[in-house]
């Protein structure tokens, strides 16, 4: 049993992870490496079998194939109470019939540490709650019940700290202040974090480092700004805000970059911000790099232009509006422009054209669905 | 709660974790007593029903034999029993949705702005179940005995003839059958009918439909399964019970059941074949129906 | 059917049918106090005595007891093996599922004289004295379904997030077990043998044909009934009832004043 009590993180590290259910595979072939200390996010939509790693994490399922380090330890075959990791629960799983403090104590309790209830106090301390501790869990709100679910876990020192989906049941306004409080803490207990989220905004805000998986695999890793700046697969681009894709094939390459052709337009991407250099590919930017013109910009060989297009509807953000636009031959495209007060008077049915840095173009490794090679 | 036996719809969170031996250990002693207790007994019951008199033997003993003439011989010698036996479970069935409907209907859609008081009618139903089934009986045989103020009042005014009395007759088994088994009705009802949604029938009556017509296309067929498990469990035990036909009770010979003769058959005159052929046949026709009557239902997952 | 059906002829039925559910307690309930010979069938003044030296009928005290041991015995037993058989049923998946299912409704789905007559075939082929024992082994078996079911309904309702957050918080699985389930499940469990408590009291029909010569309450009157029911019958009735009335009302009320607390501090 982990006794002693630790206060420094660890590093984690999935190899070849495989985890099959009754009739279909969760987990297809995972490497992962988590680094002692670093605040960490699994993004996915539902399914994609990011609770499934994390609950292999925890002890709570066996993998088919695989093995799980902590701190250098295998731990696979370990049972989740012998593991040094802590959870905190998507539902929180409070229990009901103990007050918040006995709640906290728990963990410390079954592991006979001294003074159980001044340390729970304590991390009731840290999440503010310490004036409820008499309380029984289904008095408290869900912001409340959700820190005292970090508390129980927190209290414990694991090495890693594991959180399903944990502001999933908060009100957008509650999750956004949480996120900033959930960092804060990560930063002032310098434990690892791994957090399973499908909330790219949530992922981007608090984590070092993001994985987007999907399908039981992890599609790319980074850190959230070059995840954002340069996703690698289509998959990414979509699911990391959003993106304009564009297919053709590869109709010349120059020292650095390479240049596609669709519908006529030549479209370049820098060589080392493209997967393939050759066949067909597709070339995504996103709506807010691109501008719009109601003249044909001169050709320069840093810009790509598309167009003309006709503007097919507008929408008001607030911060910025969007611009929906029909492109022959291309398909739409969408421009977000920047709401300054000063944008040029577009009116639906106004014929554009479109243009964006070649720097800012990316190059995927796969194409979107509907364009497979033949 | 056990009264949803018949409608049990419980979500299953099982995991797909291995089963192995935990699942073993907890199914194993549970299963292995219905084993010993519930299934092997209906065998020895089935086997004594084919047996045969010792030929050696003297009174009551009976070697095992396969004689299905058994059957022929129970269903020719208490027919009559038999088909009281249904008959009064039917009649007493519906006697008792009819009388418990509105009550469960009142209790669980009229009655839910005030859950104390829907929670104190709940205890009130099954207030019965709180004193001996036996003791009950008694009371209405005595409050209906040829000697009570309420048969002379009916025979005075001519609802009686004067050497006419209640106690034996069918009419009193069935009431005291109906009596009896009201709670097994209106629990299942009400389990269905409070988690009704009214806005079904706002729905219903928003869309022109009268109120016996919302009641009929609405609120009736969403109340099925407790309608289902109700009957169900009124009629199992009405069409076994023996306490109401036995003539210490409600009943007279005139009256008997088929319980009666299986009781009879089994403890008096110790003519277990008799006795438990008619046990045989009372719970393959029981089976039947229950089959039968789930599956016209289209709810096929009360099994 | 008139709109006002629902407000005034509703509320007047439910109070009908509530009387007359509860007219043979009301009688039973007087006819306790009848200063009755040896049965109890005409009205001859009131007296406690009957409460008071309830004992001294032979034979009435002595069933009684004998009634509430064997379902003590058989509410152990029952609750254990089907607590136990809930948890599986609900938390596992397994190949025999809709078998064991089936195994638990068919005692439900049988007459009690059917179940009291095979059982009966039962111990007479194997040769077993019929008495209180044999009682027992009946009431555990058709105890054991109702346990099932009504422990089923609180499993399901069980989060198993809290098990799993009480394993991630180093408790081993026995430690979850007392700690964290079975706490949760005493609700269902207690509702359970009670209700188990309940069958295996007021039970006659399968004791009838597994009691040799053994007493139970239900058997006295039973047999007191060809002669008449003496008065401390009665009375014993009317104790049993008013007590479970009040356990009843106890925890319904207990209950709705913690409601009302959690929604007033909440």
């Amino acid at each position: 049993m982990a006794k002693e009590f630790v206060a420094r993180g660890a590093d984690l590290e999935l190899k070849g992870i495989r985890k099959e259910f009754p009739g279909f595979v969760a987990i297809e072939n995972l490497d992962l490496t988590v680094p002692a200390g670093e605040f960490f996010a699994l993004l996915g939509p539902s399914g994609c079998g990011k609770t499934t790693t994390l609950r292999l994490v925890a002890g709570l399922e066996t993998p088919t194939k695989g093995k799980i380090l902590i701190g250098k330890t295998d731990v696979t075959e370990t049972k989740p109470h012998e593991r040094p990791v802590n959870t905190v629960f998507q539902s929180y799983a409070l229990f009901p019939h103990m007050t918040i403090l006995e709640n906290v104590a728990f963990g410390l309790r079954q592991r006979k540490i001294d003074d159980p209830l001044g340390k729970a106090k304590q991390a009731l301390n840290m999440v503010q709650l310490s004036h409820l501790a008499e309380r029984k869990p289904q008095q408290l709100s869900g912001g409340q019940q959700q820190r005292v679910a970090l508390a129980r876990a927190l209290v414990n020192r694991p090495s890693l700290l594991l959180l399903d989906e944990p502001l999933g049941a908060l009100d957008l306004k509650l999750r956004r202040e949480m996120q900033i409080e959930l960092k804060a803490i990560q930063i002032e207990v310098g434990l690892t974090f791994l957090h399973v989220t499908h909330d790219q905004e949530e992922a981007m805000d608090m984590a070092d480092t993001v994985a987007v998986m999907n399908q039981g695999r992890i599609e790319q890793m980074g850190a959230p700004e070059a995840l954002y700046d340069r996703p690698k697969t289509v998959f990414v681009a979509k699911f990391l805000g959003q993106s304009n894709l564009l297919v053709g094939e590869v109709s010349s390459t120059s020292a650095n970059s390479v240049s596609i052709d669709v519908a006529g337009n030549k479209i370049s991407v820098p060589k080392d911000r493209a997967e393939k250099h050759s066949g067909k590919i597709a070339v995504g930017f996103r709506p807010e790099k691109a501008t719009f013109h109601t003249k044909k910009p001169t050709a320069k060989s840093d810009t790509n232009v598309i167009g003309p297009g006709e503007i097919l509807d507008i929408r008001f953000t607030g911060v910025s509006n969007q611009y929906l636009i029909e492109v022959p031959n291309l398909g739409n495209i969408t421009v977000f422009a920047q709401n300054m007060g000063q944008s040029p008077v577009i009116e639906l049915g106004e014929k554009v054209w479109i243009s964006w840095s070649v720097d800012h173009s990316f190059g995927l490794a796969d194409l979107p669905a509907g364009n497979e090679e033949e | 709660m056990a009264f949803a036996a018949f409608s049990s719809n419980v979500k299953v969170n099982a995991k797909p974790t291995k089963t192995g031996k935990v699942v073993i250990a907890l199914l194993a002693p549970g299963l292995a007593y219905l084993g010993a207790f519930f299934l092997t007994p209906l065998i020895a019951l089935i086997m004594v029903s084919l047996s045969v008199p010792d030929p050696a033997g003297g009174y009551a003993e009976y070697v095992p034999a396969l004689e299905f003439a058994n059957y022929a011989y129970v269903v020719s010698e208490y027919f009559p029993h038999i088909m009281r036996s249904f008959g009064y479970a039917l009649i007493a069935t519906v006697l008792a949705l009819i009388i418990s409907y509105p009550l469960a209907y009142f209790i669980g859609v009229k009655a839910r702005p005030w859950p104390l008081l829907q929670k104190l009618m709940l205890t009130l139903v099954i207030a019965p179940f709180f004193i001996s089934f036996l003791l009950r009986t008694l009371a209405w045989k005595q409050m209906f005995s040829n000697e009570s103020w309420i048969v002379s009042s009916l025979q005075q005014i001519g609802f009686l003839a004067s050497d006419q009395y209640v106690v034996g007759t069918p009419f009193m088994v069935i009431f005291g059958l109906t009596y009896n088994f009201i709670p097994f009705m209106t629990l299942p009802l009400y389990t269905s009918l409070e988690r009704l949604d009214i806005r079904y029938l706002e729905a219903g009556s928003d869309l022109y439909a009268s109120p016996a017509k919302v009641f009929r296309k609405v609120t009736f067929p969403l109340s099925l399964p407790g309608v289902i498990s109700g009957t169900l469990l009124t009629f199992i035990p009405i069409a076994g019970d023996y306490i109401n036909a036995s003539g210490d009770f409600l009943g007279s010979p005139e009256t008997a059941m088929m319980g009666n003769t299986i009781e009879a058959n089994y403890l008096n005159i110790n003519d277990y074949p008799s006795a438990s052929a008619l046990s045989v046949l009372l719970m393959g026709v029981i089976l039947l129906l229950v089959t039968f009557y789930v599956k016209r239902s289209g709810t096929e997952d009360l099994l | 059917m008139k709109f006002t059906l629902g407000k005034f002829a509703l509320p007047l039925y439910a109070v009908l049918t509530f009387i007359y559910l509860l007219i043979p307690i009301f009688y039973t309930f007087v006819f306790s106090f009848n200063d009755s010979l040896k049965t109890n069938l005409i009205w001859r003044g009131f007296t406690f005595d009957k409460w008071l030296n309830v004992c001294q009928r032979e034979g009435v005290c002595q069933a009684f007891g004998n009634s509430i041991f064997i379902g003590l015995i058989s509410t152990i037993f029952a609750t254990a093996l089907g607590t136990a058989i809930a948890i599986a049923l609900v938390r596992y998946r397994f190949r025999f599922r809709s078998s064991v299912n089936l195994l638990l409704f068919l005692p439900m789905a049988t007459p009690e004289v059917v179940l009291g007559a095979g059982l009966a075939s039962q111990f007479f082929n194997l040769g077993v004295q019929k008495g209180t024992f044999t009682i027992i082994l009946a009431h555990i078996m058709f105890c054991l379904s109702f346990v099932v079911v009504t422990v089923k309904a609180r499993v399901a309702s069980l989060d198993p997030a809290l098990e799993e957050a009480g394993r991630d918080l180093y408790a081993n699985p026995r430690q979850v077990f007392w700690k964290i389930t079975f706490p949760l499940l005493l609700p269902g469990i207690s509702a359970a043998a009670l209700l188990s408590f309940a069958l295996s009291f007021d039970d006659f029909i399968i004791t009838n044909f597994n009691a040799g010569a053994d007493m139970t309450f239900p058997r006295y009157v039973y047999t007191a009934a060809a002669r008449g029911v003496p008065a401390e019958a009665n009375v014993i009735g009317s104790a049993v009832f008013i007590l479970a009335i009040v356990i009843v009302l106890a925890t319904q009320i207990n209950g709705e004043i913690k409601r009302r607390r959690l929604a007033k501090k909440a």
